[in-house]
Formats: C-alpha cells, structure tokens, sequence
C-alpha cells in the first residue's frame, strides 16, 4: 500500500549537508505494524516526517526518490493533492504532546477543524463525529472537554487527543514517531493498546518509530532498525530479537537490562557517538565503534543481504563469522567479569 | 561562515574608526578647527571629501574629530551600564528578598522612555560630558538589570548550580565562577546593543540643544547646526548623519551576529562535531 | 483572570512610587540651589526667597516629596515659572498634536509592520529573510532625527508635497490636519516599524516549526490558513507587548519629531521648558508621560490575559 523506494533527505545546514535519510526503501501494508529503531541521529525521525513531507523549514530538506502511496509518488504529487493524503490517507502523531496541540484554540475547534478539512460537514455533524472520536480514544466526559483548552489535559490524554486528530480523516496508514517517549511508563503502555485496538477496529497499517526495544518487542509485525541513514537490519520480530547478524543491532540488544541477566551478563553500553551526518566514516558507518570491526570494514561499505526470508542485514561478516566473534567477545566480557 | 564574515566586517570597522580618530592630529591635512571664509560651503571635491560648512571648515576633518565624543559616551556608558545592570541582575536573580525590592525599582525606571529619562536627568544636572554620560547610564542599565536577572533564574535551577549550592560552596565563589560565565553571552550581546543605542541617544540629546557642549563637535552637534544649511548645503547635514548610521549599524550587526553564535541551536552542530573528532582519534 | 487583573492592578502602586520619587528628585539632583538656577545667577536673595517659599524649598526634603505627592493627586502639578499657568493646563493644552502624532504612526506602524512580518515569514526560504534582517537592523541604525531632516530636505523642500512644519487642529478639518501629520508620523513610525516587524516575525518563525503547527498541516489544511490561524494567532500574544513597547519608542521619538516639524505638543513644550529651566512644567511632562505609559502597559497586559487562554482560565 505504502512503498518508499531508495528515499534520501538531504538538509542543507551552514555546516555542510546532513545526509539524514540515505537510500532507504521498504514498504508496508494494510494492517501491519513496522518498527523503526534506532539512536537519536539516525535519521528515523526525518524518514517519519518526509513520508509527509513535514520536515521544519527552514533548514531546506531536500527529499529524493520516490514515495509511492497507493501507486502516486507522493514527492511529484501537486500541493493540493499532498494535502488530501495528509490526514485523510495517511497520518501522523509526534512525540511531544505537550507542545502539539495548539495552546491558544480549544481542543474541539482543533479536532472539528481536522474533520472538516477532509470531509464537507456540518459543524453539528463534525462536533457529533468529534465525540465519537474522543471517545473512540478513551477520554471520559468527551462532551465537557471539547470545550476545554489543551493545558487543562495531562500529557496521556492531549496524546488521546492527537490520536484523536489523526483518526479525524480515517487514515490508511499511522506514522507515529516515538508517541509514548515523553510519558509516563503506565501511559505508555495504555497508549499503545489504544493504537494496537485502533488497528485492529480501523485496518490501519502503523510506522512507529522508537529507540525503546521494549515497545518493539509488544507491538511490531516487522522492525527496521537504522543507523546514520540507513536501515542497516530489517526483519520481523524474532529475526531481530533472536537471529540478529549485524553488530549494531546486538549491541543495541546488548545495551538493554534484561530480567534473566546475572552479573556476568552486564549491561554494556555502545562505546562512542552515534556517527557524522555531514561528515561520515570511511567503509562501513559503524565501524568506528565496532566491537569486531576489523581493517576490511574500513575499506567496504557493506550493503543490506538477504539473511533469511525477509530478513536482512547490512555486515560483511557472514552469519557463521558473526556468530564465531560473538562468542569470543562474550567469553572475554565473562573473564573480565571474573577478574 | 557568513556570519562570521559579518562580525569581521563590523569589528573592522569599529576599530578602524577609533583608530581613526584617536591619531586624527597625526594625519589629518587640514585642522578640524581652521576656519576659511573664502571657502564656505563648499560641496564636496578632492580637496575637501566631505565639502565645508558655513564657516569653511573641512567637514571630514570634524566628522573624524566627532567619533571621539560620539565614541567616548557610548563606550563609556555601556560598560557602565553593563557593569552596573550585571550587579543588579545577578543580586535580583539569586537573591529572591533582593528581587522584590530591585525589579520594582527597575519597573518604574522602566515606566521612562530611555529618551524622556535621559533629558530630565539632563536638565537636572546640566549638559556636560560626564552628566550625559550619567544621565544615558542611568536610562539604560535597567534593561540590563531585566536580562541578566531572567538569565541567572534560568541557569539557577540547573543542577550543577544546585549542587555547589548544596555542597556549601559559599555564595560569591557561586555567582563568579558558575552563574556569571553561564550568563555571560546575553550581557556582552546586550552591551553591544547598549553601545550602540548610547551613541544614538547622545546624538539626539546634542541636536535637542541639551547634550554636549555645542562648541565641542560631536555628531549630533554638527547636526543640530547644520540644520538651517540643509536646502543649501546639504552635505554638512549628510555626512555626519551618515558616520552616525555606519557606526551604529556595524554595532548593531555585531550584536546580532554575537547573539546568533552564541544561540544555543548553532552550538549544537558544533558539539557534534566535536564529538566526531574525538571519536575518531578515539578508533 | 480576576486574581491576574488584581496582581497586575497591585503591581501598578510600587511602580508609580518609584516614578513619583524619580520624577520629584528632578530638581533636587541640580547642583546648587534651584531657585538659583531657575532665577539665574544676578536675581536678588529676595526673589530667590520668594521662590523657595513657592517651590516649598524651604522645608525638609520628606516633607516637600509628601505635599508634592498630596498635590499631584489633587491634580495640582504646580505653576509654571515662566509664563504662572497651572502646568496641568498648560500640558492638557499640548496633549492634542502629540496624541495626533502618535495616533497616526501608530496606524502606519501596525498597516505596515504586520503584513511584513507575515510575508517575511511566508517567503522564510528565499533571500527575502536576510535582506529583511538586513533592512530591518539598518532601520534601527538610522537617528530619526537625521531621517527626518532628510526627509525634509527631500520631499518637503524639493517635492513640496507635504508640509514640513506645523500642526492644525482636527477641528479645523479633518484633511488639512491628516495632511500636516503624515511626514512627521511617518518619520516617527519608521524606526518602530523595523523594531515590531522583526519581534513579529521573530515570533512568527518561532511558531512556524512548533509541534502544533507540525498537527495543523498533518491534518492537511492550507499552508496560508496554517500561517495565518495557528502561527499569526500564537505570535500574537507575546506581540501584544510590542505594542506597548512601540507606544514607548513613540513617546520618546515625539519629542524629537515635534521639535524638527515644530509641533506645538508636550515634547516641544518639555525641550522649551529645560530650556527656560522652567521645573514644574518639566516634571510634570515627564510624569504626564510616565503615567501614560505606565497604564498602557496595565491595558496590554490586560489584553495579554484575556487573549491567553492558559492566563485567562487561570
């Protein structure tokens, strides 16, 4: 249904160009739930905002490639006709909702104004719509908090309410980037059985994007994990929890407290920064912080091979030369444990 | 890159001007004060840049001579003003007893258009140099005191400051070595833009008749004279109006240029970069 | 709200305690004795005496702030030394031209500052940005005073459009008085008009790449009704204290124009006045324009309050 093909966002700073979003492809279909993961910097926030192109300006993003979205490239398409897929075909809701509804119009006029871009309604016909949305998404006494304004709501209910907004136009598809990061850890957990419910009543196919594993373990059908751009793994749920083949994904894994750790499995984190957009490293990108990098990662930029069915990484390391200096690395982790 | 060029640029020409006027004797061909009534009003040529005023005198040589008073009283007053708007912010915005009584002083300097308090004060004390000088201090430290105060309640609730707080580091070491250099690039900004409206100010109050000697040139001065010339000769009126704009815009433009390197967004890239380098030597 | 509008009301007091001290201190702070200064210096110790005894220099400094307090509330700001007028007529004579004056730059300030801000802001990809940036800090390099004598110089004498000097009443018609006012407010409004086209668009631009103008195009609607309704709307509220910032510009730039279009207003009267030395009228101009300005502030917050729902359901 939706279908990225070699996308690459370029941004133009006074310090060089951010190659933000560097040759990505994938696509997703009706229904299905794809993870985006990664560390702040890799690139997944701008990849979520340029399917529908909401990149801020300025700087100047300059989108490449093709978003096809039911057979349309979304990047050729007229300004009108970009503006009737957003919200109506495809949506999205941010990471932030403190700051992303409006402070200074009341949170009816906002969710009324969502229906109505889309659909010639009455008003009473979008108010009576607007009800059943913000029950829809949980929020009790629907018809006393229209009225309301957005600083009179927690910061779980305002992301009901964007949830809300983005349902307005009865999308196809739901971005969502990183929805549940500034909330509390029980409202993260309501807000996603409220997406997973949503999908489940509507169809709608989620791109969710996260740095938490943990929300990629509950919700995913199919995750991509990315790194300086790029998707560097992708595959679904077991593919990359269990048979993981790229060292920036098992260091990633590595780097999460697990229930069933002892001490000698201690949490390890990823040495170094996330790389240099505008700057890169030579070869492989992660290769400077590499645990098994070794001089052929300098030289080769390794591209995404099939791994499995659907499943694909971006290593020269072949699964058996991974699995081998895996093993040696945590059998050194066990003896410096000792010591 | 560009904004730094624009600093450069700025500064270049601050430095040359005082320069300038600081060594004028040495290198000006015609005193400023030489008067050829065979050559009155005479508009600008080879001999005379900037033509002569009604008592043929080089208008370049007194335009150059002005930026000494003109330069002087705007230096003057903001480093004064800043130095006593920092005291007060930095008292206002640590000490929360202080606060009260400080900004509701501060809130009703503030009830003054700058201008408006610079004359009365002038007419109280009378129109020398050092009056001027105090008068427009007077008119424009209040503003600091504002800045410098919301800048130190910011940083204040940040943790390092806490935690030498908390830690029994006595209060003067506290301002001076965490509070004032986290608020420093919000005082060098607005003492740039003080400068700059000081010698604004100065210049107003000398055209007014209430500001500097009128026998002394300064910019304003020179305008204020000029000003029955202007149908006739309006290059006295030009010049030294110009010196005004080009002086107080590159202060203006390195105010604004100080403002957005010091922006908390551009940093930011920078940090990264760094980063990278240290990550690089680091594999 | 109430609790904001009782605060803001309360907050007025200490204010205008701090104005009526600076404002009395005027005389007090002129080297030597001011009856002296207003005499000159050959007056006979009899005239001064009487002076004194008038000015009730006479008594103890807290003695003279408490009646002089007590006298400006009963609406008494003294007589004129010169000319013996109440300096409170003598200063509602005035006020006309200079309410004119302002009235208009204002008008002009607003008419124009506004749809730049809006275009610039519009346009924030192209070159249009910094060269606004460019002009705008330009506009705040220029004295007003020189512009304005360029002005006349320009249009006035050479294109003789305009009149360069003078007032006329509102009641002596409409036109001629709009006709009188149009160079000197413009000049006037010039330096404001840079100053509030960039805050609005300071503003604007901060609002631009907020998260909620971020929902507001998700949701699909036009890219002029987002700039229009959800930024316009935001930048507004920190705008409305530009305006009483811009009143402030315009009371301090009066007293400039009026004495270059000679304007019988309150500036020429306050310039003429510390000329004469005459004190009480140059008290009472400036505390006139203190208080007027003191309750703009009040009026703009007000309005602040009432366009911030976050203020207004507090």
């Amino acid at each position: 249904m939706l279908e990225i093909k070699n996308l690459k966002t370029y941004i133009d700073t006074e310090n060089g160009t951010v190659k933000a979003v560097d040759d990505v492809s994938f696509q997703i279909k009706a229904g299905e739930t794809i993870c985006i993961v990664g560390e702040s910097g890799s690139g997944k926030s701008v990849l979520a905002h340029s399917i529908m192109q909401l990149n801020p300006s300025p700087p100047a993003f300059h989108p490449e490639g093709e978003i096809l979205f039911e057979g349309k490239n979304l990047l050729d398409v007229s300004e009108k006709e970009l503006r009737r897929v957003r919200g109506n075909e495809i949506s999205m809701i941010f990471q932030d909702p403190m700051s992303s509804l409006n402070p200074v119009f009341r949170v009816g006029d906002q969710l009324i104004e969502a229906i109505r871009s889309h659909e010639k309604v009455s008003k009473k016909a979008a108010k009576k719509r607007a009800l059943e949305l913000l029950t829809d998404v949980g929020i009790p006494d629907p018809e006393r908090r229209l009225h309301d304004y957005p600083h009179q709501f927690s910061g779980g209910m305002r992301q009901r309410v964007l949830i809300a907004i983005a349902l307005a136009g009865r999308p196809k598809v739901l971005i969502a980037d990183e929805p549940t990061t500034a909330l509390d850890v029980t409202i993260q957990a309501q807000i996603l059985e409220l997406m997973r419910s949503i999908q489940k009543k509507y169809g709608t196919a989620i791109i969710l994007i996260t740095h938490d594993l943990g929300v990629v373990a509950q919700i995913a059908d199919r995750v991509l994990v990315m790194y300086s751009g790029r998707i560097v793994e992708k595959g679904s749920v077991s593919d990359i929890f269990y048979r993981s083949t790229m060292p920036y994904t098992w260091s990633l894994l590595r780097s999460l407290p697990r229930i069933d750790s002892d001490a000698s499995n201690r949490l390890i984190p990823i040495q170094g920064q996330p790389s240099n957009l505008i700057d890169r490293p030579k070869g492989c990108h992660f290769q400077p912080r590499c645990p098994f990098a070794t001089k052929a990662c300098l030289e080769i930029d390794p591209s995404l091979t099939e791994r499995g069915e659907g499943h694909w990484a971006a290593c020269i390391l072949s699964e058996e030369e991974f699995f081998n200096k895996k093993q040696e690395f945590e059998v050194n982790a066990q003896k410096g444990a000792v010591k | 890159m560009l904004k730094k060029k624009r600093n450069l640029v700025a500064l270049s020409i601050l430095l040359l001007l005082t320069i300038a006027t600081i060594t004028a004797d040495v290198w000006l061909p015609v005193s400023p004060g030489f008067i050829d009534a065979a050559q009155r009003l005479l508009p600008p040529s080879g001999t005379f840049w900037f033509g002569t005023d009604h008592f043929g005198r080089d208008v370049f040589a007194l335009t150059v001579v002005a930026a000494r008073v003109s330069l002087t009283v705007g230096f003057t007053v903001a480093v004064l003003a800043t130095i006593l708007g920092t005291i007060t912010g930095l008292i206002a915005g640590y000490y929360k007893k202080a606060d009260f009584i400080i900004m509701r002083v501060i809130d009703g300097m503030l009830a003054f258009p700058s201008l408006l308090l610079a004359l009365a004060l002038v007419a109280a004390l009378g129109g020398s140099v050092t009056n001027i000088i105090i008068a427009l201090t007077f008119s424009f430290w209040p503003v600091m005191t504002r800045i410098v105060r919301s800048a130190v309640l910011q940083i204040n609730s940040v943790q390092y400051i806490e935690a030498a707080k908390t830690s029994g580091v006595s209060d003067p070491v506290v301002i001076s070595k965490y509070v004032l250099p986290n608020v420093l690039s919000p005082i060098i900004v607005q003492g740039t833009f003080i400068f700059a409206k000081a010698i604004l100010a100065e210049a107003a109050l000398s055209f007014l008749g209430v500001g500097v000697d009128p026998s002394t040139p300064t910019w304003g001065n020179m305008l204020q004279e000029s000003q029955i010339y202007i149908s006739i000769a309006p290059w006295i009126s030009i010049f030294p109006g110009l010196a005004i704009v080009v002086t107080v815009l590159a202060l203006n433009m390195l105010g604004d240029g100080l403002r957005d390197s010091f922006d908390p967004h551009a940093r930011k890239n920078k940090k990264r970069k760094q980063h990278f380098v240290k990550t690089k030597i680091a594999s | 709200m109430l609790q904001y509008t009782i605060r803001r009301l309360l907050s007025i007091i200490p204010v205008m305690l701090v104005v009526s001290i600076i404002v009395f201190m005027i005389v007090h702070l002129t080297p030597g004795n001011p009856a002296y200064l207003i005499l000159g210096e050959d007056s006979s110790a009899e005239a001064v005496q009487q002076l004194e005894e008038q000015l009730g220099l006479d008594q103890p400094i807290v003695v003279q702030f408490f009646d002089w307090v007590t006298n400006v509330f009963k609406g008494d700001l003294g007589e004129s030394v010169y000319s013996s007028e109440p300096v409170l007529s003598i200063i509602l004579d005035r006020i006309g031209p200079t309410f004119s004056v302002m009235l208009i730059s204002m008008i002009f300030t607003l008419v124009i500052a506004i749809p730049i801000a809006i275009f610039v802001v519009w346009k924030r990809q192209t070159v249009l940005d910094p060269l606004f940036i460019s002009a705008s800090l330009l506009g705040a390099s220029i004295p007003e005073f020189w512009f304005a004598m360029l002005l006349v110089l320009g249009l006035g004498v050479s294109i003789p459009i305009f009149p360069v000097a003078g007032y006329i009443p509102i009641a002596e018609g409409f036109l001629l008085w709009l006709h009188h006012l149009i160079l000197p407010a413009f000049v006037l409004a010039t330096v404001e008009i840079g100053l509030i086209s960039r805050m609005l668009r300071d503003g604007m631009l901060e609002a631009v790449n907020q998260d909620y103008t971020k929902t507001a195009r998700a949701k699909g609607i036009k890219e002029s009704v987002v700039l229009m309704k959800h930024v316009f709307a935001n930048a507004l509220i920190p705008t409305t204290t530009v305006i009483g910032v811009t009143i402030a510009g315009l009371l301090g730039g009066t007293v400039i124009i009026e004495t270059i279009f000679t304007i019988p207003g309150i500036g020429q009267l306050l310039i003429d006045s510390i000329h004469r030395r005459d004190y009480p009228v140059i008290q009472g101009v400036v505390l006139f324009i203190a208080v007027i300005y003191v309750v703009i502030n009040l009026l703009v917050d007000l309005l602040y309050g009432l366009l911030d729902p976050r203020i207004r359901y507090d």
